[in-house]
């Protein structure tokens, strides 16, 4: 065995391997000097626990975009950041409006579904004139070129609401009805952080359903499989691909709306950190795969939460929070080394003869 | 030709260049850095570098209306030349500077750079503009190495009429102490300001018989806080000082309230969180959070009676920062010393030295300013400072004066 080893490894995958191993062995021994200095009450981890899962509901909803969208394709949707910010930055002046004539915490649901409905709405909207204008007619080229009108689109549709909707920052008004926190024995949550985490889950396990067992999922499925053969089995290809975009579209609507209720702050260029760490999270679930990006975004939040405190602190590093972008990142490389296609591989037919 | 006429001829010629040899010299620079030279019908080119985009716009804007009331108090001109004011955003980060630094250093018309707005932006851009040869005088800049003598971020050309930051944090450690608070933490945002500001605060602070139980940091467009505060939380403080900037510090406001441990801590910000956008941004959360800033009611008696009311009349509305008095002050220094320092020709041409405005400007002494009596030292603090506590309450801008 070591003498195949010896033919097939090369210097490169030395390195990597190393650089693996290294952060491997970081993680373990700071976690372990984190439980020996006892410094977080468990109350403490439960709450940072349950912030990561917040945080991971909203990667998982808006990596579902990147997922399906890849799944399909084969591209990477990197505008995709932006349909995120389009349906919570337009719904913030509704909700603005609503909250001025008192209607919003009068009816708090009511208010709640009309600003949900209009940011999937407005993230569909976008979801779609983007398929339609800038990635239809690039179908069949090179790898790159999508890639880069992706890119090229998002920095168009950023600036492009910051010249309808102006350069400052818009506020969600508070919600009475989420305002405060519940408690379950040991275990206190901000109703907000529930919220989210709850719709989150509900929310994917629908777009799981629709997915798997409705027969547009099997349309999908298969186009994902192979667009052409599905063609001749009576798809209509390009709808299939408009759904798929639109059901993305949605998802980052929603999870615009959660992050809304959560951070209250919008702008041109929320959609930006959120975009990456909810790709981040596909490519870390498994590209292609739906409860993939469930599970790289409830992974990626639980790191971002949990590792410089769990990790860094114990390592002695101070200020270990300014570093929880690096970790979660880090991470990412980490199992990308080991295991390249994600965690649950890459969903590419096994049995293309 | 007869003798008699080449005589005549070369008389004429003779004297007419003597004559002419005789008449006005052309100005010769002797200056150590170089002159700016003004036509008679150019207008004499003022920059300015402040954040006038994205969540801390109301610290750029409002400093940019002080210096454009100054330049209609001196009617618009100086010296008979019109005054163009004009300039780019310095994005209140190190990035922004450089963008700015290299872009305004460009520019040879420029005879005085008012700003930055932030300190990490004139930190990256200062070199260029040292070397430049202008004279650059912040209104809101309050880092304290940039006037430290001999700190490498120390650079000739340099002034602030805004207050160093020594005493900013020296105030917030006596006002906590004061309050009764024994138990702090300090949160900063990475920056140059923030960082120093926060370590003032917990020389003094630990000084005055308190003790610091953190000190953390975030990065400064950083949405979820949920890990520093939990780990803020885990030494129980009763005090949280953040001075940093808005689109963090309303985030901290926000999800301190929600944070185990952290429900009933008194929170504070510095001179980066004195907005309207703050009240927007945190809604209710604002009730009680504390802020420091200079202390309006010591300003001089024209500042109620003749510069609010202006600049409630040129931009319909109260001031949106805290900076305009300071920048006010500094725009009419530069032109109190570009009329002593410039030499003007008789056709209406400005001849400005650079190291002479320089020095003009540094030699300031006793300069009855909104914000007070100027007198600059050698390294360019030029402030007269008196620093006040405010506390936010929902609904209510400006926060009121608590302290002293």
């Amino acid at each position: 065995m070591l003498k195949r080893w010896r033919q097939t490894l090369t210097w490169t995958d030395v390195v990597v391997y190393a650089i693996g191993v290294i952060i491997g062995i970081a993680v373990v021994y700071g976690t372990i000097r984190t439980w020996q200095k006892a410094e977080y009450t468990p109350e403490q981890w439960i709450n940072l626990t349950i912030d990561g899962l917040k945080l991971g509901s909203i990667y998982a909803l808006i990596a579902l975009g990147y997922t399906l969208v890849y799944g399909i394709l084969r591209m990477i949707n990197f505008a995709h950041s932006e349909v995120f910010m389009a349906g919570p930055f337009t719904a913030v002046f509704l909700a603005i409006y609503l909250d001025d004539i008192g209607f919003y915490n009068a009816q708090p649901i009511i208010s709640l579904l009309l600003i949900t409905l209009l940011s999937a709405t407005v993230s569909v909207t976008v979801a779609l004139l983007l398929e339609k204008i800038a990635y239809r007619r690039l179908r069949y080229a090179p790898r790159l070129v999508p890639l880069i009108t992706a890119i090229g689109a998002s920095f168009f549709l950023q600036y492009t609401f910051r010249g309808f909707y102006g350069a400052d920052v818009e506020t969600y008004p508070n919600l009475d009805i989420l305002k405060g926190t519940l408690t379950f024995g040991p275990i206190t949550i901000p109703k907000t952080d529930l919220f989210v985490i709850v719709s989150g889950f509900l929310l994917m396990l629908l777009l799981y359903i629709i997915v798997q067992r409705t027969k547009i999922g099997k349309a999908m499925r298969s186009v994902s499989e192979d667009k052409e053969v599905a063609a001749l089995m009576g798809i209509d290809v390009d709808r299939i691909i408009q759904f798929t975009f639109g059901l993305g579209g949605a998802s980052a609507g929603i999870a615009g709306i959660m992050y809304a209720i959560i951070y209250q702050n919008v702008h041109a260029f929320m959609g930006f950190i959120p975009g990456l760490k909810a790709f981040t999270a596909a490519v870390l679930g498994g590209i292609g795969n739906v409860v993939g990006a469930w599970l790289g975004g409830t992974l990626l939040g639980l790191l971002e939460s949990l590792g410089p405190n769990l990790f860094l602190s114990g390592m002695g590093i101070p200020s270990a929070n300014q570093l929880k972008d690096g970790i979660a990142f880090a991470i990412l490389v980490f199992i990308l080394i080991f295991r390249p296609t994600g965690l649950l591989g890459e969903r590419i037919s096994k049995t293309k003869a | 030709m007869s003798k008699r006429l080449l005589i005549i001829v070369s008389i004429i010629m003779i004297s007419s260049m003597v004559l002419a040899a005789c008449g006005a010299k052309p100005y010769e620079c002797t200056d150590k850095i170089g002159c700016v030279t003004v036509a008679p019908t150019d207008p004499l080119h003022i920059a300015y570098a402040m954040v006038i985009n994205g969540p801390d716009a109301t610290l750029g804007i409002d400093s940019r209306n002080g210096a454009e009331i100054a330049v209609d108090d001196h009617g618009g001109k100086v010296l008979d030349h019109a005054i163009k004011f004009d300039g780019e955003d310095d994005g209140c980060s190190a990035e922004g500077g450089q963008a700015v630094g290299s872009k305004l250093a460009a520019d040879p018309t420029i005879v005085a750079i008012l700003g930055t707005s932030c300190s990490s932006a004139l930190r990256v851009a200062m070199p260029l503009w040292s070397t430049a040869g202008f004279t650059v005088i912040s209104a809101s800049n309050t880092a304290p190495d940039l006037t430290l003598v001999g700190n490498e971020n120390n650079y000739p050309g340099y002034l602030r009429t805004a207050h160093s930051d020594v005493v900013q944090g020296a105030a917030a450690a006596q006002f906590a102490y004061e309050q009764g608070f024994r138990k702090a933490a300090t949160i900063h945002d990475g920056s140059i300001y923030a960082e120093s500001l926060q370590q003032v605060f917990a020389d003094e602070f630990t000084k005055l018989g308190g003790t610091i139980t953190a000190q953390e940091s975030v990065a400064p467009d950083q949405v979820d806080m949920s890990g520093v505060l939990t780990s803020i939380a885990s030494g129980a403080p009763e005090f949280i000082y953040h001075p940093i900037f808005i689109a963090a510090g309303t985030q901290l406001i926000l999800q301190a309230r929600q944070t185990p441990g952290l429900e009933n801590v008194i929170q504070m910000g510095a001179d980066g969180m004195f907005s309207p956008d703050v009240m927007t941004g945190a809604g209710d959360a604002v009730e009680g959070v504390y802020v420091s800033s200079p202390d309006f009611t010591k300003f001089g008696a024209d500042y109620a009676a003749k510069f609010l009311p202006a600049y409630q009349a040129k931009f319909g509305s109260a001031p949106v920062s805290i900076f305009h008095a300071h920048a006010y002050d500094a725009m009419n220094m530069v032109l109190a010393c570009v009329e002593k320092v410039t030499v003007k020709d008789s056709d209406g041409t400005l001849h400005i030295p650079r190291q002479s405005l320089r020095d003009c400007m540094y030699a300031t002494k006793d300069f009855k300013g909104l914000t007070g009596n100027l007198t600059c030292t050698p390294t360019g603090d030029c402030a007269d400072p008196k620093i006040a506590v405010y506390q936010y309450h929902t609904g209510e801008y400006p926060p009121t004066k608590v302290w002293p």
